[in-house]
């Protein structure tokens, strides 16, 4: 499939829109975490605005293809995605983690609409998703599953049990990310409980693993389109990432991982968006 | 009397809903031969998935099938699905409210020689502080059917316990059963004793035994842990006497459950047989019953305690 360089600048452009809300609605909020939802920005982005097969008029549509935030901690970003899309209203973005919201902390499916998995404790969303891609297998539907993670998030045991589930259970309609940003709280992965390496972890578990800058729309649309191709092994596509991307003050600084930015900051980070 | 283990009777339950409910799909972790959900891989092995000894993968991988509209029961052992995965279980499948049936097997210690590590003695608190659970302990292989058959029904969260050891059958075939009602199974009105599990068995015992020294006990079976049936409760404590029997810790199960709802509504003097705050260990499981004192024998002696 060629991609036109058209949808490549919608894309890109879709994405800053996306950054400004990110960094708007965390810091209403007064609390989040925009590092790791700003550096998943391109990836989710490309997904729910050229990939996926979704129905914002009908969010429970049997068909659709699903999207699981296994680092549920990026949830304003999938917010700031839903509602661009048309999910639910964008002016409730704005009320992110306040008592009475629809747009809760961590993502809760029984809350926002669109939102096809609850997610926040971290290491639960691929065996989530591998249980989708299962159903889709047992009632012959073709709907795709895809799970975002991130790569400190590959410290929990659970994200390996379920690595095995996808490659044992043969699951080529499921695309795995991981956001690999190379930052978790407490600093640098390799510092404080390393992952790597991430690919060679994932082929040894039997998966297809692709390669890709996280932050190239190109790279992230061809990456999707080979995954689909790919038969009888799920498909991992690694994206290098920068935490915090898009915003310079925050980019590769370890200390935006849960921040607010003040006010003065929010107006420096639109500019730069 | 014929006795059969709950699990055998969830095994056959199970495989025989499957037929009827073709949304069922039952997810195990490599203990298929022992919790009994064997029988239904082997009628239905493409709804059944063995997620291998991985409890954590295996409560999630229920919930994301769930969340695509099937009726996922998820098994193992209860110590492991209750213990080992309780976090999945609390936010990937109760938080979300998905409709998922954790159906454990070798609950309590009645699993016997394996001993501490694998006897599940707080399964039943831990699934009760669950918001949006529904915690089922059956009695019997009849009742542990028709636990099954409700759980399948019921939409949304469910945790199903059944045991290893084989037990007496105590309900007739055509007995009702609906989820969070408790049932008077004996008219008495000196003291109620009200049981869970395969201490209702024991119950209906002492209950025997305590006539023969002129006390009239009520007996009360309560297979819904939660929600709990506090009227049935309230009649009880009419009795001015109660006491509670179940094979599980004496903290969070339901003599728990039972004190909460009096100690609010109808302050009645009660007592708890149970497993008094520690571990089990190796041994027959008659003989850990006798040991942990879950027998009709320590139930008569709390009942008389508690009137004297």
């Amino acid at each position: 499939m060629s991609i036109s360089c058209e949808t490549i600048n919608e894309l890109n452009s879709k994405a800053r829109i996306i950054r400004r809300h990110i960094v708007e609605m965390i810091a209403e909020a007064g609390s989040g975490h925009p590092g790791g939802s700003l550096s998943s920005a391109d990836i989710v982005t490309a997904l729910y605005f050229h990939v996926m097969n979704v129905d914002p008029q009908n969010p429970h549509w049997p068909e659709r293809d699903r999207f699981v935030l296994s680092k549920g901690h990026a949830a304003p970003l999938l917010y700031a995605v839903l509602a661009e899309k048309g999910f639910f209203p964008k002016e409730e973005l704005l009320t992110l983690r306040k008592t009475g919201s629809m747009l809760q902390g961590h993502p809760d499916m029984k809350s926002t609409p669109g939102l096809d998995m609850t997610t926040g404790s971290l290491g639960q969303g691929l065996s989530a998703a591998n249980g989708m891609a299962l159903a889709a297998k047992l009632d012959n539907k073709s709907y795709r599953v895809y799970v975002v993670m991130g790569d400190g998030e590959l410290e929990e045991g659970q994200i390996w049990e379920a690595a095995m589930t996808s490659a044992h259970y043969k699951l080529d309609n499921l695309t795995a990310f991981v956001d690999n940003n190379g930052l978790q709280i407490d600093g640098p992965i390799q510092k404080v409980m390393s992952p790597e390496n991430i690919q060679e972890k994932f082929k040894a578990f039997g998966w297809n693993v692709i390669d890709i800058d996280g932050h190239d729309m190109k790279q992230i649309l061809e990456a999707v389109e080979e995954a689909k191709t790919v038969k009888s092994r799920p498909t991992v596509i690694v994206a290098k990432t920068v935490k915090g991307k898009g915003v310079p003050f925050m980019e590769n600084q370890v200390g935006w991982h849960g921040k607010a930015p003040s006010l003065e900051q929010v107006k420096e980070a639109l500019q730069s968006i | 009397m014929t006795k059969i283990a709950t699990r055998e009777a969830y095994g056959e339950a199970l495989a025989e809903i499957g037929e009827e409910i073709k949304d069922i799909v039952v997810l195990d972790a490599d203990l298929s031969g022992s919790t009994k959900t064997a029988i239904f891989a082997k009628k239905y092995p493409e709804r059944f998935f063995n997620i291998g000894i991985a409890e954590q993968d295996l409560m999630g991988t229920a919930a994301g099938l769930a969340t695509c509209g099937k009726i996922p029961f998820a098994s193992t052992f209860a110590i492991f699905a209750t213990g080992r995965a309780f976090e999945q279980v609390r936010n990937s499948i109760c938080y979300p409210k998905l409709n998922v049936k954790i159906a454990a097997t070798h609950a309590g210690l009645t699993v016997g020689e394996d001993g501490a590590t694998h006897q599940s003695i707080e399964d039943l608190a831990l699934m009760r502080t669950l918001p949006n659970m529904t915690v089922i302990n059956p009695a019997d292989a009849v009742e542990a059917k028709k636990a099954v058959r409700a759980a399948a029904a019921h939409e949304g969260p469910v945790y199903l316990r059944f045991g290893r050891l084989a037990v007496e059958t105590i309900f007739e075939e055509d007995s009702e059963f609906e989820i969070g009602k408790g049932k008077i199974l004996r008219e008495g009105n000196d003291v109620a004793i009200i049981a869970t599990g395969i201490m209702v068995g024991e119950a209906l015992k002492a209950a025997e035994i305590l006539e023969k020294s002129g006390l009239k006990a009520m007996v009360i079976n309560i297979h819904t842990l939660k929600p709990i049936d506090e009227e049935i409760i309230l009649k009880a404590a009419e009795c001015g006497a109660i006491v509670t029997a179940e094979e599980h810790t004496i903290i969070g199960g339901l003599g728990s459950a039972v004190a909460e709802v009096l100690a609010e509504k109808k302050p009645t003097p009660m007592k708890r047989i149970g497993i008094k705050d520690k571990f089990g260990q190796s041994g027959k499981p008659e003989e850990l019953l006798k040991l942990y004192n879950l027998t009709a024998e320590d139930i008569v002696k709390a009942a008389k305690e508690i009137k004297r």
